[in-house]
């Protein structure tokens, strides 16, 4: 038997995993990157699935889906168009196809392309079979009865038999990709160790699907991507909501302040106060409450008490968090807000990405009420983010909200783990002695840092610092209840400068050859396909600028001179523009929008044709 | 190890909250801040013996903090000096929970209202309760919105004619203890703003008690809902009404021509009776600690029986795990390591690169 792999190098390569929600799609998805990772390869990845738990099986909707991009080198996105598609019955198929390239290969499960499962989708012949699939490579493979016949003496049932099927269709693509899969037999068997005869199927399935392209002759294996060269360190696959979670547990231990999460669950936040629920033994406390309000009142009270409050959230929840997190503004206590942006408005889409809370975050609440926003770029940017974002809060002692979007919280990429040791302690002075400008001894919350504009934060337990704060507007200097016309114009002006003088790094702009008239301008989690578009571009010889923003609320200081450089500044962003208004509105200048709002992040060339007409109608003009 | 480590609530509400040596007064306990509630509000009676009472305990005033929502009794937390937060409307149960969870070494006071807590705040308070979170909440009923001036409150009776029910309320009210009781409290009480003993005998107990403790004060508003309980305060009126509760006290109540007694009726079910008809051994005895919450239940719900009967006093007082213990006990407890912490970033599938 000859292996026929052939020798030979590709750069890099998409594959998307689709079919029933029952499927286990996520799951092979996962292993699959998990596998590419320990390979040596930069990757990233977009799981999809449907908003129900259980939607009908065999349809449209209920099709579940995970694309994973492998690459030799730093990729930005988990990339377009699939250039395989694993296509477990004909929803997956019928759901998919419109993404897949001409010539692109397309592996089918041909046991599921039933008469009675063709007809639930409405395709009245076989696809496979047809011819209309005449332009792709089509594998169909009989992975249903294969995996039966494969776990025949295995004595479990035919239902759970053809649970293993996804381990077969993974165990093939890895051959095809030459991905190892030991580590995903390691992780079946830990996966299933109180279910060993479980776990001997499933590895079964996974070796029958390896060898099966090893001695079909009719699978040509794809050629080898070789490992990216990141740089070095010690690297490990996350997903955003988890490297949220390690960020703000790192930033407890940064700061010596315990961490204190109050959530409700929501998708796609739910796996932030799961991730945080799993570090107990790291002193991080999860209170799991009865409703979003109370998930952002509770956090409040443990930041008064002294903890770094967090609270988790999707758009929904942001809507009603508004008012507490007022509260805390007016109280001026640290307070981390995280918003996993979905499609809204209303319930809207659970399980899609949007940016549309941008203008809530900023603005959405009652009164003059500034807040610093910050928005992550990628998966493990999540991390840093959450880590600046707890700085501002202590620092300014203020809330902070961190825009992610159920891209970001979903997508994982390889991630270069700091050393804990190097990272720089957040420091939070806590006021110890009585500070009242009238030399009475007494404790004047409301005294300011000059530099920060910070207020003194004395939290309960410290003798003779007794005080009282609360919702109602403060004296600027004794912080007692004042009702008086200018000390709340006074204190309107305060907490917009504090806000406003957050330190935060200038901008920097990509342009190599400096001779850009375009300025590509996002923000969160566009930084991927932004980035893929913008270089695709470059490489036909179109000159275009990048940069991105990770601070909305303040902007970097220099930004004002970036947009002036310009002649033509747009913003990508998954809303109908609304970066776009609040940067017209502050550097008058005009600023274009491309938008985008299927639920579904930017394509890279969707953004490289935006470069490349605009290119071409500068050169007419 | 403490007895929280066992999962076995401690014997005090009080445990780990520091105390000091040095007397303190009621004067230590007031703020500098003028307080300004109309006069003859029943909010100062609460206030003062709220500041009487504090003494007693013997903490540490750094270790008192005062939580409240939004209402007229919510400005309680400005006039006591000790550490206060005012809060938003409904909400200062969960602030409470999450303060209490954080800092075991506080003593941690909810003041809130008839439509702060039971309106707006429903949600958190049952919540709070459930949990047996370790907050002592003092709900002051007065039975009518007294900041937004004079609209119903859900404790309002039906058919009460106010601003916003210019033809009588429809609204069904709450009571709010079989509210509190419904949602499995461990403690409930219930007291006059204008009776300093038992007042101070509830919050002291309430106090004391690990968990949450849920105290209803009758407050009287003279400019919304004045003489709300003028009936239960004139000494007269009162005697046929007011049911003094005593752990292991018969409960009788009444002046010398009409004396009552509470008795068993149906299964698990209490009842009024003319007490000259009642075998001294038929006196239902008081026992805050039952085991069956429904006998405190039924106690609550008294006055579907006798409507004129108000018992005082405290209800229930139970011991159960607490909420914030429980929570506290499943962290380790040791200050987080950069050891274990690098582990945890680590995971358990990391490469190394170059
Ligand atoms: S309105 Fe009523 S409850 Fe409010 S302060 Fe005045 S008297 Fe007291």
């Amino acid at each position: 038997m000859t292996t026929t792999k052939p020798e030979g190098h590709t750069s890099r390569v998409v594959i998307r995993f689709a079919g029933d929600s029952g499927d286990g799609m996520q799951l092979v998805g996962d292993r699959f990157s998990a596998q590419s990772a320990a390979f040596g390869n930069d990757l990233a990845t977009l799981p999809n699935f449907p908003a129900e738990i259980r939607a009908p099986q065999g349809t449209v909707p209920g099709v579940s889906s995970f694309q994973i991009h492998f690459a030799d080198y730093d990729i930005l996105t988990p990339g377009d168009r699939p250039d395989v598609l694993v296509a477990m019955n004909p929803a997956a198929l019928m759901a998919n196809l419109g993404d897949v390239e001409k010539g692109s290969t397309i592996v089918a499960n041909s046991d599921e392309f039933t008469t009675r499962n063709l007809a639930k989708v409405g395709y009245d012949d076989n696809p496979l079979t047809d011819g209309s699939l005449e332009s792709y490579v089509v594998h169909s493979v009989a992975m249903t009865t294969i995996t039966r016949a494969a776990l025949a003496d295995t004595g479990l049932s035919k239902k759970d038999a053809d649970r293993c099927r996804n381990l077969f269709a993974l165990g093939l693509l890895s051959w095809m990709y030459s991905r190892p899969i030991e580590s995903t037999e390691k992780f079946l068997r830990s996966k299933f160790a109180s279910k060993p005869d479980i776990a001997d199927a499933n590895v079964l399935a996974l070796h029958t699907g390896w060898n099966y392209g090893e001695t079909t002759e009719s699978i040509a294996a794809e050629l080898a991507v070789g490992p990216a060269t990141l740089p070095t360190g010690q690297y490990r696959q996350v997903n955003g909501n988890a490297a949220l979670a390690y960020g703000l547990a790192t930033a407890g231990y940064l700061s010596q302040r315990s961490v204190v999460l109050g959530a409700y669950p929501i998708t796609p936040a739910s796996d932030i106060l799961h991730n945080l629920s799993l570090l107990k033994d790291l002193g991080v406390v999860t209170l799991q409450v009865e409703d979003e309000i109370a998930g952002v009142c509770t956090a409040l009270g443990a930041s008064y008490g002294g903890a770094l409050g967090v609270t988790a959230t999707s758009g929904p929840g942001m809507a009603l968090k508004a008012e507490a997190i007022g509260l805390g503004v007016m109280t001026e206590l640290p307070l981390v807000v995280v918003d996993v942006q979905r499609g809204g408005p209303s319930t809207g889409l659970p399980t899609k990405t949007e940016q549309a809370d941008l203008l809530m975050a900023i603005h959405g609440r009652n009164g003059e009420s500034p807040v610093p926003v910050l928005a992550p770029s990628s998966p493990a940017d999540c991390f840093d983010i959450a880590i600046e974002a707890a700085t501002i809060a202590l620092r300014y002692r203020t809330p902070v909200i961190i825009l992610s979007d159920g891209a970001v919280a979903n997508g994982s990429e390889p991630w270069r783990v700091p050393s804990v040791a190097d990272l720089p302690s957040i420091e939070v002075n806590l006021a110890a002695a009585p500070n009242a400008l009238d030399g009475s001894g007494k404790h004047w919350p409301y005294v300011r840092d000059p530099e920060t504009l910070a207020r003194d934060w004395a939290i309960p337990g410290t003798a003779g610092l007794e005080h009282r704060i609360g919702g109602l507007e403060k004296s600027a200097d004794t912080g007692e209840i004042s009702y008086d016309p200018t000390n709340h114009d006074t204190m309107v002006r305060l907490r917009q400068a504090k806000v406003d003088g957050v330190l935060v790094p200038d901008l920097e702009v990509d342009d190599p050859s400096g001779q850009a008239e375009i300025l590509i301008l996002g923000w969160g989690s566009t930084f991927g396909p932004i980035g893929a578009g913008v270089r695709r571009a470059r490489t036909q010889g179109v000159q275009v600028a990048r940069a991105h923003l990770r601070h909305l609320n303040p902007l970097p200081r220099n930004l004002d001179a970036i947009v002036g450089a310009y002649s033509h500044v747009v913003v990508a962003e998954m809303n109908l523009g609304q970066l776009a208004k609040i940067l017209r509105a502050r550097t008058l200048s005009s600023i274009e929008t491309l938008s985008k709002v299927t639920g579904q992040p930017f394509l890279a060339e969707e953004i490289e044709k935006y470069i490349i007409e605009f290119s071409a109608s500068q050169e007419q003009a | 190890m403490t007895a929280y480590d066992l999962g076995i609530p401690t014997v005090s509400g009080l445990d780990g909250v520091p105390t000091t040596d040095q007397p303190s007064t009621p004067a230590d306990f007031k703020s500098d801040q003028e307080v300004r509630w109309c006069p003859g509000c029943g909010d100062y009676v609460v206030l003062n013996t709220m500041q009487s009472f504090l003494p007693t305990l013997g903490l540490r005033r750094e270790n008192i903090v005062f939580v409240s929502g939004i209402g007229c009794s919510s400005r309680f937390p400005y006039y006591m000096d000790t550490y206060g937060f005012h809060s938003i409307h409904g909400r200062a149960t969960a602030i409470a929970t999450g303060l209490a969870v954080e800092r075991p070494d506080l003593s941690v006071w909810v003041i809130t209202g008839d439509g702060d807590s039971l309106s707006i705040g429903g949600n958190h308070l049952i919540h709070l309760l459930r949990r047996n979170v370790n907050v002592k909440v003092l709900l002051f009923n007065n039975r009518i919105y007294g900041l937004t001036k004079g609209q119903y409150s859900p404790t309002s009776e039906v058919g009460k004619r106010t601003k916003s029910s210019p033809a009588g309320s429809v609204d069904h009210p709450f009571n709010p203890l079989a509210l509190a009781l419904g949602a499995d409290a461990t403690f409930v009480g219930r007291a006059l703003d204008s009776d300093k003993a038992g007042l101070t005998e509830v919050l002291s107990a309430a106090a004391r008690h690990r968990g949450s403790a849920f105290v209803e004060i009758y407050q009287n508003c003279p400019i919304f809902n004045d003489g709300a309980f003028d009936a239960l305060k004139d000494k007269h009126a009162s005697a046929g009404r007011l049911l003094r509760l005593g752990a292991g006290q018969p409960m009788t109540f009444g002046a010398d021509e009409r004396k009552y007694a509470v008795v068993g009726d149906g299964p698990g079910g209490l009842t009024i009776a003319d007490a000259s008809n009642v075998a001294p051994d038929d006196v239902v005895v008081h026992q805050p600690d039952h085991e069956r919450a429904g006998y405190s239940y039924a106690l609550a719900r008294l006055d579907e029986t006798f409507p004129e009967v108000t018992p005082v006093g405290i209800f229930r007082d139970v011991v159960r795990p607490t909420y914030d213990d429980e929570v506290r006990a499943q962290i380790s407890g040791q200050a987080m390591s950069s050891e274990r912490l690098q582990d945890v970033l680590l995971g358990k599938d990391s490469w190394l690169v170059g």
